[in-house]
């Protein structure tokens, strides 16, 4: 009974049975190599995944413990690296992205997708139109071999491998993900977007995003993922990197719903994941973020506004229950002249769910008449849950302005009982409450996605209210 | 339709209503006075299902069931629609998608016409559709909201709550107006339960019955003329 409760609030908690190759569980230089070689790696690439192996071993120890997360120490010994399936034409998996509602056959209107499952790019959809406009999309173990020059270029430019630990570790398993460059002058006609998909229960999932807009250019990318119900806990750890040449913009959209863990916070998927981008002269990135999986998120998908004139937005909704907890924040480092960042945070938080946003604005000396806005807050539902707000503000010189607004409110039983009195139920009148909530941020998402961002945060909140 | 019998209620151990006897029969107009914390609100609240408060005794009988136990979307349900003294503010959530939320029929182009239509009687401006619910509104603005989802929700009985309280005068006998014609439309079918503290009322509205409240009970009915004669001498005369 209890079982089936917990399977109809996680959907996507199925298991595909499908043949795959997986690597033994553990780390080290062999398998590093290993997975290089079956990719065909260039030289220098295969040895920058050993200098990434070399930085995170020999830090092994110095794990980050700083974020408000309490989790079980991940054994990296006890994780495999490495799965792919046999067969990319297996029928299986084609039925298991119509389960998951992504269809890999069925083209979505102006969507194009980079299917991943597990370690492995499975398709790309879309290709030829954007071929047409000169704008690559593939996995990103093809474009290392076929676009060398713009890899070498740009990888680890905007998240070095020596970054931080999970940069770190990513930089030497990461297996696939996509690349996207979008030449001079060109508006990519349709959105981007990759759907990630984890199925083997000793899995990590390590994959890493480029996305490279020249001059003039603009791109609107899009981020889901889901995993199956599991006991144990699963490690992500993704690197996410932007560049925005002069005058180009990016739009970043995530939702995130990786199975969050049972009713007691057990299972679920530990994400620990580096986003960040970079802005030149007079570009824009703009991070939208709805986040309701994972029992654990570590994640601060930031802004390098390096050019005059640039501009960083983030602005995210995450909803928590259960045991989830969430360290999740923003960083707008102002370089630049006249630069203008934008952060909001709202979170909204249920039962014994912690939700922390942490968060790093800071405007170098040079980066003159330059301003940032952040505003967070936050909704509590319920007695046991916590929210707490760490904003870290610095400012070098005294032509800038920074601006930090925070709330913490409470869903009032008042709004709840007029809701009731109109004939709306509980579960809908939290809905409409949430729904408004979050109304700025949803409302910047793409179409589809918006309509999915509010579905997922109604299924969240049913029986919420006792 | 309403019947409330020798009624106990509690909310956090205080007891406030205290043995209230209320009888309104279809298409009548009944107006509850009293003074401050006499238990008019609580009266109020209890009718429409509010959680936390606590039916110790008694019964409360809507159309001959009993709605003691119900949950207030359910009472709202049965054709119970309570105007709030306060009507609660909702961020980010427009009027317009709030009053979609609870229409039953989802044919958007009339639902939108219909809409419409009630503002213009109620001299609400449009744009108010897509402010954020209640969100900036004057008193005066947000009772009008109140009653533009009283002639949406169709109720069988209306409670209005301190109505009059935020309203200037050409607006409240505006919003009154409206609910008198709704009333009359389909007299048979729709009663009206008015608290208030404004005795003059009367001027605008009829009633069959006129109630003084007092601490938790109701001490003295009447009709009109009950309403006179506070005005002259003040609750002091009927709690002495």
């Amino acid at each position: 009974m209890k079982k089936e409760f917990i399977k109809e609030k996680y959907k996507y908690g199925f298991y595909t049975k499908i043949k795959s190759n997986t690597f033994p569980l553990g780390i080290n230089k062999k398998i590093i190599k290993k997975i290089s070689k079956i990719k065909k790696e260039p030289k220098w690439f295969t040895k920058w995944r050993l200098k990434s192996y070399s930085y995170w071993k020999k830090n092994i120890y110095k794990y980050p413990k700083w974020a408000n997360l309490r989790y079980k120490k991940i054994n990296f010994k006890k994780i495999s690296y490495f799965s792919k399936i046999e067969n990319k034409k297996n029928k299986k998996l084609i039925k298991t992205f119509n389960k998951l509602g992504v269809p890999i056959n069925n083209k979505f209107d102006k969507i194009s997708i980079d299917f991943i499952f597990d370690s492995i790019s499975i398709k790309t959809t879309y290709n030829k139109i954007l071929k047409k406009y000169g704008i690559i999309f593939c996995p990103l173990s093809e474009a290392i071999k076929k676009y060398e020059n713009l890899v070498k270029k740009y990888i680890g430019s905007v998240v070095p491998y020596n970054d931080n630990f999970y940069s770190a570790l990513n930089s030497s398993v990461f297996s696939d993900g996509s690349f996207c460059y979008i030449p001079k002058n060109i508006k990519c006609p349709i959105d981007l977007s990759t759907y990630f998909r984890i199925n083997n229960e000793t899995i990590g999932q390590f994959e890493r995003t480029l996305i490279i807009v020249e001059e003039g250019g603009y791109v609107s990318y899009l981020e889901g993922c889901t995993a199956p119900i599991r006991s144990n806990n699963q490690l992500h750890a993704a690197v996410v990197e932007l560049i925005a040449l002069k005058n180009s913009k990016i739009k970043y959209s995530t939702i995130q719903n990786w199975y969050p863990g049972n009713k007691n916070g057990r299972g679920g998927i530990l994400n620990f994941v580096t986003k960040r981008g970079i802005c030149y002269e007079k570009s824009k990135i703009s991070w939208i973020q709805v986040e309701t999986g994972s029992s654990v998120t570590w994640k601060y998908p930031s802004c390098i506004l390096k050019g005059d004139n640039s501009i960083g937005e983030f602005k995210s909704v995450s909803l928590t229950k259960n045991y989830q907890q969430i360290d999740t924040g923003s960083k707008m480092i102002h370089i630049g002249k006249n630069t203008k960042s934008t952060i909001i945070s709202k979170s909204i938080c249920m039962d014994n769910s912690i939700s922390t946003y942490r968060g790093l604005v800071k405007i170098c000396k040079n980066s003159k008449n330059s301003n940032n806005f952040t505003q967070c807050d936050a909704l509590l539902i319920g007695k046991k849950c916590s929210s707490y707000t760490l904003p870290y503000i610095l400012s070098m010189n005294s032509t800038s302005r920074i601006e930090h607004e925070s709330t913490i409110s409470k869903i009032e039983e008042e709004q709840i009982f007029y809701c009731n009195q109109r004939g709306i139920d509980n579960d809908n009148a939290m809905s409409l409450i949430v729904s408004g909530f979050s109304m700025n941020i949803i409302n910047n998402l793409p179409l589809e996605f918006a309509f999915e961002a509010k579905q997922l945060l109604n299924i969240k909140l049913e029986n919420s209210v006792g | 339709m309403l019947k409330i019998k020798n009624l106990y209620v509690s909310i956090n151990k205080n007891l406030i209503i205290k043995g209230l006897n209320l009888k309104i029969k279809k298409g009548e107009i009944h107006i509850i006075m009293g003074p401050n914390g006499s238990g008019k609100s609580t009266l109020s609240y209890i009718i429409a299902g509010k959680p936390k408060y606590k039916i110790e005794d008694g019964e409360i009988l809507f159309n001959n069931k009993i709605i003691n136990n119900l949950k207030p979307d359910k009472i709202s349900k049965l054709g119970i629609f309570l105007s709030f003294q306060n009507p609660v503010e909702i961020d980010g959530l427009s009027m317009y998608n709030f009053i979609k939320s609870f229409i039953k029929k989802k044919n958007n182009n009339n639902i939108l016409k219909n809409i419409y239509k009630k503002c213009e009687k109620l001299n609400i401006n449009k744009k108010y559709l897509s402010r954020y619910f209640n969100l900036g509104f004057s008193g005066g603005e947000k009772k009008k909201n109140e009653i533009l989802q009283m002639l949406i929700l169709k109720p069988k009985l209306t409670i209005l709550d301190e109505i009059d309280s935020g309203l200037d005068i050409d607006s409240l006998k505006n919003i009154l107006n409206n609910i008198k014609q709704y009333i009359n439309k389909k007299k048979k079918k729709r009663s009206l339960l008015i608290i208030t503290h404004y005795t003059n009322i009367i001027n605008y509205i009829k009633p069959n019955f006129v109630h003084i409240i007092y601490d938790g009970k109701i001490i003295k009915s009447g009709n009109k003329k009950l309403i006179k004669k506070i005005e002259k001498y003040g609750y002091n005369k009927f709690i002495n």
